[in-house]
């Protein structure tokens, strides 16, 4: 058995695992946790099938960027863990049931049959000199240099999106809108002059008055 | 050696323990999300495997886009259950029931 005979079936009980806790776990938090767990074993095994770049990618962005995000929702969200479980057993066998079967279709499917070594045969590893990302880089950058401009726009999209849901405007805070600070302009339409009509002001004069009136 | 088979039949079963996440899960969003992203890694080994086994980068090019969908679909789903929290007080998939006609 090979060193990466070895690998391989290390990396995938690992994976196996923890998807396998991350389904069953009560806790949203280790749920989330165990998920990070499969996505590094993942990156793992997408570096012995020599994805280097992609592999570095999921641990950097998927695993430090959205995995942290989901954590920070879990942890945000006060979630009633006891009442989402009810009802956990009761679908327990229609699940595995489900499960079951389309494991089977796809095992049936997938097995050594039409997938195996004489259908497709092991590539030679690559030496030293082949570089992924500069492989990478170029397909994305000339071939498919459209799709990676619409993969921006849609991440900007994303972007917009999650701030407009999220955005609250609450009524007692002080905050001024910009778009009515710079529409201010000098003259009639900022200061109104009200005409009011020149009355002296009544000043109260008994208390004078009646000191007065002895002398 | 280790072949073609052996990682896709590794990702049916990623996939399948995600389908069966689905069915055990199903009041609590978040780990309903989670599943997702589990079935989308099972995906991307798929994509990943042929790529090495064709010798075709193109399949990694594909992985790299569903990434960035990914990452989409993950930020506003998480936006929306943000806003629905704050709202309903719950992300309790049987208390959203308002649409119900």
């Amino acid at each position: 058995m090979g060193f990466e005979k070895f690998l391989f079936y290390c990396f995938a009980a690992i994976s196996v695992v923890s998807a396998g806790m991350v389904i069953t776990r009560r806790n949203p938090v280790h749920a989330v946790l165990w998920l990070v767990m499969t996505f590094v074993t993942s990156a793992g095994l997408w570096i012995l099938l020599e994805a280097e770049f992609l592999g570095i990618v999921l641990v950097l962005v998927y695993v430090g960027a959205v995995m942290v995000l989901f954590l920070f929702v879990v942890m945000m969200l006060d979630v009633d863990i006891a009442a989402m479980r009810a009802g956990f057993i009761t679908y327990l066998p229609i699940g595995a049931l489900v499960a079951a079967i389309m494991l089977v279709e796809i095992e049936l499917v997938m097995g050594s049959g039409d997938f195996g070594l004489d259908a497709f045969p092991k590539p030679a590893p690559a030496g030293m000199e082949v570089n992924n990302t500069r492989e990478l880089g170029l397909l994305l950058y000339t071939v498919y240099v459209y799709p990676f401009e619409l993969a921006a726009v849609l991440l900007l999209v994303a972007i917009v999106a999650a701030i407009r849901l999220t955005l609250r405007h609450r009524p007692d805070t002080k905050f001024v809108d910009p778009v009515h600070q710079v529409r201010v302009k000098k003259g009639p339409a900022r200061i109104r002059i009200v005409k009011m009509p020149a009355v002296a002001p009544v000043v109260n004069e008994t208390p004078a008055a009646t000191k007065d009136q002895p002398a | 050696m280790i072949a073609l088979s052996d990682y896709l039949m590794l990702s049916g079963i990623l996939f399948s323990l995600a389908v069966a996440g689905i069915f055990l899960n199903r009041k609590n969003v978040i780990i309903l999300l989670m599943c997702i992203e589990l079935m989308l890694l099972a995906v991307n080994t798929n994509f990943i495997a042929f790529s090495h086994f064709l010798q075709d980068t193109t399949g990694q090019v594909f992985v790299f886009f569903i990434l960035t969908v990914a990452a989409a679909e993950a930020a506003i789903g998480l936006a929306i259950l943000v806003v629905l929290f704050r709202n309903r007080r719950t992300i309790n998939v049987q208390d959203l029931d308002s649409l119900k006609g």
